[in-house]
């Protein structure tokens, strides 16, 4: 628990440094740290499978996309002008966080077992999976068993991502 | 297109890093079963290995011979997990239920380990090829374009 502080704070931060600062470039190396911390927090709660992809796609893939965007285009943030800040979200936006916070009060504790999601569905897999696909991993045994449609739909999903930025980009190749 | 880097430091680095890396995602791949990792950081890791050949070595250069053979591949991963998908019905069950893929002389728990191996290839494949076609169409220059279809 006591990690989790330190991190959530750096996760504030690189977050709002990567909207503040002025060179795009730097904004890119930023959110790179900010998903490398977030897959720190991921591990330390125990989602293993959710830090390695955060780990992977945020800090690696994106960034590089993200970089390839900016060789294209410019590398600093001269056209965007940044509109000075209107008073409804001045007031608007705490109210709203006042309001999620007081909702998060009814949310079950973290590995709280006599939570809806733990007494459901959670121990079906939990206690079959193993028998009836013979994978140790139930993360995998969900994603790739239980709920295979879903992730058929995010592969097309991913599929239509890489059609569509070839049919918008890479006009002339043949 | 992008350049060949022409620092030896980076070139001689990412000879000793792009094969780890290609057989790090196809670890990730398999035995995604077994640990944390699965298809889709598989083909994301395999995905990095080939767009760092590209950005080091030049999508022209023999280093990257992998990356432009599985360019204009997009859809095989997604037929693969469809495919599974087919057998499945074939076997007269649901879509993707893999206790009745028909394959004689595996139980069911088999079965099923089979068709997650199946389709964590499939989504690594599909995952792979639409990160390198993704860098490739963001480096992409418009210049190379014709002048008479840029007049249209």
């Amino acid at each position: 628990m006591t990690i989790e502080i330190p991190l959530l704070i750096l996760l504030i931060m690189t977050a709002a440094g990567a909207i503040l600062v002025k060179d795009l470039i730097s904004a890119v190396f930023i959110l790179g740290s900010y998903s490398f911390a977030l897959a720190l927090v991921w591990a330390s709660v125990g989602a293993v499978d959710v830090a390695f992809v955060e780990a992977v796609v945020g800090a690696g893939l994106a960034t590089v996309f993200f970089l390839l965007t900016l060789f294209r285009t410019t590398e600093k943030d001269r056209v965007i002008r940044r509109p000075p800040v209107p008073w409804p979200a001045i007031i608007g936006l705490p109210l709203l966080g006042l309001l999620l916070l007081y909702g998060a009060g009814d949310l079950p504790v973290f590995g709280d077992p006599t939570s809806p999601a733990s007494t459901v569905i959670s121990p079906i897999y939990l206690e079959n999976s193993i028998r009836q696909t013979g994978t140790p991993n139930v993360v995998t045994a969900v994603l790739m068993d239980y709920r295979s449609f879903d992730t058929f739909i995010e592969t097309i999903v991913i599929f239509t991502a890489g059609i569509a930025c070839a049919l918008i980009m890479r006009k002339g190749d043949k | 297109m992008i350049q060949p880097h022409d620092s030896v430091i980076v070139r001689t680095f990412g000879h000793i890093v792009i094969p780890i890396a290609q057989l790090f995602g196809v670890y990730v791949l398999v035995f995604g079963q077994y640990g944390p990792g699965g298809g889709f950081v598989g083909g994301v890791v395999i995905a990095g290995s080939m767009i760092m050949a590209i950005l080091i070595f030049g999508i022209e250069s023999e280093d990257s011979v992998l990356a432009r053979k599985i360019l204009h591949g997009d859809g095989v991963g997604l037929l693969i997990f469809g495919g599974v998908g087919g057998l499945c019905l074939i076997g007269g069950g649901e879509f993707l239920n893999y206790s009745h893929l028909s394959i004689p002389g595996l139980d069911e728990t088999s079965r099923h380990q089979v068709g997650i191996l199946l389709t964590q290839v499939g989504v690594a494949v599909d995952v792979a090829v639409t990160g390198v076609s993704i860098a490739i169409s963001l480096s992409f220059e418009e210049d190379e374009i014709s002048q008479d279809e840029v007049t249209d």
